[in-house]
C-alpha cells in the first residue's frame, strides 16, 4: 500500500535547514500493523504526516520512491492529495479535545469526511452508524455534542469514526493514546485492535513501547530522522540488537526494574526505613459546594521514604498535593509536618518552615520567571552566599547553563533545574506531581534515576504523584490508589501492584500495557 | 437567564450614565437660566418667567428624580435652544448618522473578512499589513480630506457636501470604514493565524478538505470570537468618528446637533445624546456577549 525509499524531510529555519526525516525506507503491506517508535524530534510525526502530503508549511520532501497505492505520489498535485486524505488515510491525532474543532458538533466534523469524499445517501443515519462502530453509547444524541461535552475517551472514539468515515483503507494513528487515562487508553487500544484483528491496515507512531507491544506486528526504531532498527515485535523488543533501542527498552520503568538504574547499568541503594515520620495527614477532605474532591485521605510519609499516589484524571491526586502543601486549607482533617502542626496555622508562621517542604511540577517552565536565569532561579532558594554550582552539578548540568533562560533548556535540562532549586534549602519532604510526564522514556530514566539517588544521599523523603504505575512500582517503597477522592488501597508497592485487593486498583493494573506483559 | 442578566445590568449602565452626565452639566460653570436666554433679550421679568416655566425653582434633588422619571418614560425634555422637544430634534437627526455608520460598519467588516481571507501569501499579506497598520494610526479627518481632495476636488465623482443620493454617502462612510477594517482585518488575520496552528486544522486537511473550506468552515469561525467582542469598541468609534466626519462632509445628523448643543450649553440635547451613546454601547455590547456564546458552545456551560 506504501512504499518508500530514501525519504526526506526538510524544513527551512532562518538561514538554514532542519532536517527532520533522512532517508528511511517505509513499506506497508495490506492488513498488517507496522509502528513507528522513537523519543520527540526523532520525526516520527513527520514521516506519518508526509504519508497523506502534510509535512507542513515550507517542508521540502525528497525521496527515491513515494509510492502510495500503488501510484507515483511524487507526481500527485492537490486534488490527488485531497482523495488521499480522508479516502486512503484516515489520520487519529493525540487528543481529541484539540484535534476536533470544539465549535462544531461532532456529528459535524465526521459528517463533514463524508460530504468531503462525495457520501451518497443520508448523512447523518452514516455518522450514527459510524459512532455506533467505535462503540460510542448514545450515538444519535453524541452526535449533536460538542467536544467538550464528551468524556475523553468518547472524544477519542470520535475522532476515530471522523477518520474511518470515507471507508479509507489504511488508518494512521498519531499517538492515539498519549493524553488518555490508562483505562480509557485500555478501551482506546481495543478498538485499534479490533479494527486490526478484521484485517484493516494500521499505521502507529508512540513513543509508548508498551503501547506499540500491544498492537504492532512490525517496528519501526527511529531515532535524528533515521531508522536504527526494524524487525518483528517481539523479537525487537525482547532481543534489541541496535544500543539505542536496548537503552530504549532499558529505561521503561516497571516493577522489574526496581532498584536499579534505568538510564545506565548499576543499582541504587535504597536507605533502611528509620521509622521516624516527616508529614502525616488523617481525614483529609476538600468540599468544594456539595462537590467532594477529597474524602477523608490518610497520608504518612517516613524519613527518607518514597510514597506513591497514583490515580486517573479528577481523581483528587493533585488537590492532596494542594491541601499538604498548604496551598489549600482542607475542609477537614489536620496535617501535621515535622512534629508539628500544618494546618490551621496562619501564613506567618508557616512561612520559616516552607523552606523544608518543597514542590516539584510537571511542567517547571510555568514554575519559572521566564526572565530569570538559571543561576538567579537557583539562587534564589538558597540560603544567603550559597553556591549555585555544586548544587547544578549534583543533579547533572554544566556550568555553562547558567546564564540561560528557562526557555533556553531542553525539557529534561528544565526539570533538572527545578530539582536542583527544590534541593537548594535542603528540604525534608519534596512533593512531585508528575514530575517526568511531559518527558521522553530517556530522559524520564535520568530523572527517576536523579530523584533515586537523591533520596539514598540525603534521605529525602518524597510523595510521588503520578498516573504512571510502572514509574510508581520502579520508584516508591508504599503506594496510595486514589479514586474518585478517596484512596482505596494502600500499601508497600509490591503487595498492591502484585496482589491487589480493591477492584479498582485491579481495573487500573490490567489496564497498563507493560512491556514484558506484551511480548511473553 | 442570561439574556434577563445581561439587560439587568445594561439598564444599570444607562442609569449611571444619565446621572454621571447630569452631574457633570449641574457642575459646569453658568446658570440654566443663561443657558435658556442664549443671545435673547435678558430683563428680571423674562428671568422669572422662565424659571417659573421650566420649574427651575424646585431643589436639585427633586429636578434629578422628575429628568429620571421622564426619560425612563421616553420624555427627554425640550430644548433650550431650539424650544422643541428633544425627542423631535434628535429623531429628526438620527436617521442620517444611523445610515453613514451602519453603511460604514457593513463596509469595514466585509473588507476586513475579505482581506483577512484572501490576503494569506506571503507577499500580499505584507502589503495588506502595511496598509492597516496607515489606515489605523491616521485620523479618520485626515482621511476624508485626502478622499475629498482626490475623488470630489479633482476627479469630480462624489458629491463635497451634503446628503443628497447614495453618491454622497459613499465618501463619508469610506472614511469611516477604513480604519475599522484596518483594525478588525489585524484581529481576524491573527486570529485566523492561530486557528490554522492548532491540531484540529491538521484533522480536518487529513479529511481531504480544501485550503479554503478548512478557512471558511473551520479558522474563520475560531477567529470571529476575538473580532466580535470589538463589537462596543466599533460603536464607539462609529459614534465618536461621525461626530467629526458629519462636520468635515458638512452633513445632518447627531454629531452637529451635539457639537452644537455642548457650545451652546443645551442641557437636555446633551443629556439625550450622553444617554443615547450609552444605550447604543449598551446594546452593541449585550450583541456582541450574546453572538460569542452562540460563536462558542464551550462558553455556554455555566
Amino acid at each position: 500500500m506504501i512504499a518508500i525509499r530514501d525519504l526526506h524531510v526538510t524544513f527551512p529555519h532562518r538561514r538554514h535547514t532542519v532536517e527532520a526525516v533522512r532517508g528511511i525506507d517505509l513499506d506497508i503491506e495490506p492488513g498488517e500493523c507496522v509502528a513507528i517508535v522513537g523519543e520527540s524530534g526523532s520525526g516520527k510525526s513527520v514521516t506519518a504526516r508526509t504519508l497523506v502530503g502534510l509535512a507542513g508549511p515550507g517542508a521540502v520532501v525528497r525521496s527515491a520512491k513515494f509510492e502510495v497505492d500503488g501510484r507515483d505520489a511524487r507526481a500527485f498535485g492537490p486534488e490527488e492529495w485531497r482523495r488521499v486524505r480522508g479516502g486512503f488515510a484516515g489520520l487519529v491525532l493525540q487528543d481529541a479535545l484539540v484535534s476536533l474543532d470544539p465549535l462544531r458538533t461532532v456529528g459535524a466534523e465526521i459528517g463533514e469526511v463524508l460530504r468531503v469524499h462525495g457520501h451518497r445517501g443520508d448523512r447523518d443515519l452514516r455518522v450514527r452508524d459510524l459512532l455506533a462502530t467505535v462503540h460510542v453509547p448514545e450515538p444519535e444524541r453524541r452526535a449533536r455534542q460538542h467536544p467538550h461535552q464528551l468524556s475523553g475517551g468518547l472524544r477519542q472514539r470520535a475522532l476515530i469514526a471522523s477518520a474511518i468515515a470515507a471507508g479509507p483503507p489504511l488508518l494512521i494513528a498519531d499517538e492515539p493514546t498519549t493524553a488518555l487515562d490508562v483505562t480509557v487508553q485500555a478501551q482506546i487500544l481495543a478498538l485499534l485492535g479490533e479494527r486490526r484483528a478484521a484485517g484493516e491496515t494500521l499505521l502507529l507512531i508512540s513513543h509508548d513501547l508498551a503501547v506499540v507491544a500491544r498492537l504492532a506486528d512490525r517496528v519501526l526504531v527511529m531515532r535524528d530522522g533515521r531508522i536504527v532498527e526494524s524487525g518483528g515485535t517481539a523479537s525487537l523488543l525482547s532481543a534489541p540488537s541496535h544500543p539505542y533501542t536496548q537503552e530504549l527498552v532499558r529505561a521503561v520503568p516497571s516493577a522489574a526494574t526496581r532498584g536499579r538504574r534505568l538510564s545506565e547499568a548499576g543499582v541504587v541503594a535504597a536507605p533502611e526505613p528509620s521509622g521516624d515520620v516527616v508529614l502525616e495527614a488523617r481525614g483529609l477532605t476538600k468540599r468544594y459546594g456539595r462537590h467532594t474532591v477529597v474524602d477523608d485521605v490518610d497520608v504518612r510519609v517516613g524519613r527518607g521514604e518514597i510514597v506513591g499516589l497514583v490515580g486517573e484524571s479528577g481523581s483528587g491526586k493533585t488537590t492532596v498535593a494542594q491541601l499538604l502543601f498548604g496551598l489549600v486549607a482542607p475542609t477537614a482533617g489536620t496535617v501535621t509536618f515535622e512534629g508539628e502542626a500544618w494546618t490551621g496555622q496562619p501564613e506567618r508562621r508557616r512561612r520559616a518552615r516552607r523552606r523544608h517542604l518543597q514542590l516539584i511540577s510537571q511542567d517547571p517552565l510555568s514554575s519559572f520567571d521566564p526572565r530569570w536565569t538559571v543561576r538567579k532561579i537557583v539562587a534564589e532558594a538558597l540560603p544567603r552566599g550559597g553556591a549555585v554550582e555544586p548544587l547544578l552539578e549534583r543533579v547533572g548540568l554544566g556550568a555553562e547553563l547558567l546564564d540561560r533562560n528557562p526557555r533556553q533548556l531542553s525539557g529534561g535540562q528544565r526539570q533538572r533545574v527545578a530539582i536542583a532549586r527544590a534541593l537548594a534549602p535542603r528540604p525534608s519532604l519534596i512533593i512531585c506531581d508528575e514530575p517526568v510526564s511531559a518527558l521522553d522514556v530517556s530522559v524520564q530514566a535520568q530523572v527517576l534515576d536523579l530523584l533515586a539517588d537523591i533520596r539514598a544521599t540525603d534521605g529525602t523523603a518524597m510523595l510521588f504523584i503520578s498516573h504512571d504505575l510502572g514509574v510508581v512500582h520502579h520508584l516508591a517503597d508504599r503506594v496510595l490508589v486514589m479514586h474518585d477522592g478517596a484512596v482505596v488501597e494502600s500499601g508497600p508497592v509490591d503487595d498492591v501492584f502484585h496482589h491487589p485487593r480493591h477492584d479498582y486498583t485491579r481495573e487500573l493494573l490490567a489496564a497498563v500495557p507493560t512491556l514484558e506483559g506484551e511480548i511473553r | 437567564m442570561i439574556v434577563l442578566r445581561r439587560i439587568g445590568t445594561g439598564l444599570v449602565v444607562l442609569w449611571v450614565a444619565a446621572t454621571a452626565a447630569y452631574l457633570a452639566l449641574l457642575a459646569a460653570p453658568g446658570s440654566t437660566v443663561d443657558s435658556i436666554i442664549g443671545d435673547g433679550a435678558d430683563t428680571p421679568l423674562i428671568r422669572s418667567q422662565i424659571v417659573q416655566e421650566w420649574h427651575l425653582d424646585r431643589p436639585a434633588v427633586v429636578q434629578y428624580v422628575d429628568y429620571l422619571w421622564r426619560a425612563a418614560h421616553g420624555d427627554l425634555g425640550r430644548s433650550y435652544l431650539l424650544q422643541r422637544p428633544v425627542r423631535d430634534v434628535l429623531g429628526a437627526q438620527l436617521w442620517p448618522t444611523l445610515k453613514l455608520a451602519l453603511v460604514a460598519a457593513v463596509l469595514g467588516i466585509a473588507l476586513a473578512l475579505v482581506l483577512a481571507v484572501t490576503t494569506r501569501r506571503p507577499w500580499s499579506r505584507r502589503v495588506s499589513s502595511t496598509a492597516e497598520l496607515v489606515l489605523v494610526s491616521t485620523p479618520p479627518f485626515l482621511i476624508g480630506l485626502v478622499l475629498l481632495s482626490v475623488f470630489s476636488f479633482q476627479l469630480g465623482l462624489f458629491p463635497v457636501s451634503g446628503d443628497r443620493g447614495a453618491a454622497a454617502l459613499v465618501l463619508p462612510a469610506v472614511t469611516l470604514a477604513l480604519p475599522i477594517a484596518g483594525v478588525l482585518t489585524q484581529v481576524l488575520r491573527d486570529g485566523i493565524d492561530r486557528a490554522l496552528d492548532e491540531p484540529f486544522v491538521i484533522t480536518a486537511r487529513a479529511r481531504g478538505l480544501r485550503e479554503r473550506a478548512v478557512l471558511a468552515r473551520h479558522a474563520l469561525r475560531h477567529a470571529l470570537l476575538p473580532a466580535v467582542s470589538l463589537l462596543g469598541w466599533l460603536g464607539g468609534t462609529l459614534l465618536g468618528g461621525v461626530v467629526i466626519i458629519e462636520t468635515v462632509f458638512g452633513r445632518p445628523g447627531l454629531g452637529q446637533v451635539t457639537l452644537q448643543a455642548v457650545t451652546s450649553e443645551d442641557m437636555p440635547v446633551v443629556l439625550a445624546v450622553v444617554v443615547f451613546s450609552a444605550f447604543a454601547y449598551v446594546v452593541l455590547n449585550t450583541a456582541a456577549d450574546l453572538a460569542c456564546l452562540v460563536i462558542d458552545p464551550r462558553l455556554r456551560r455555566s
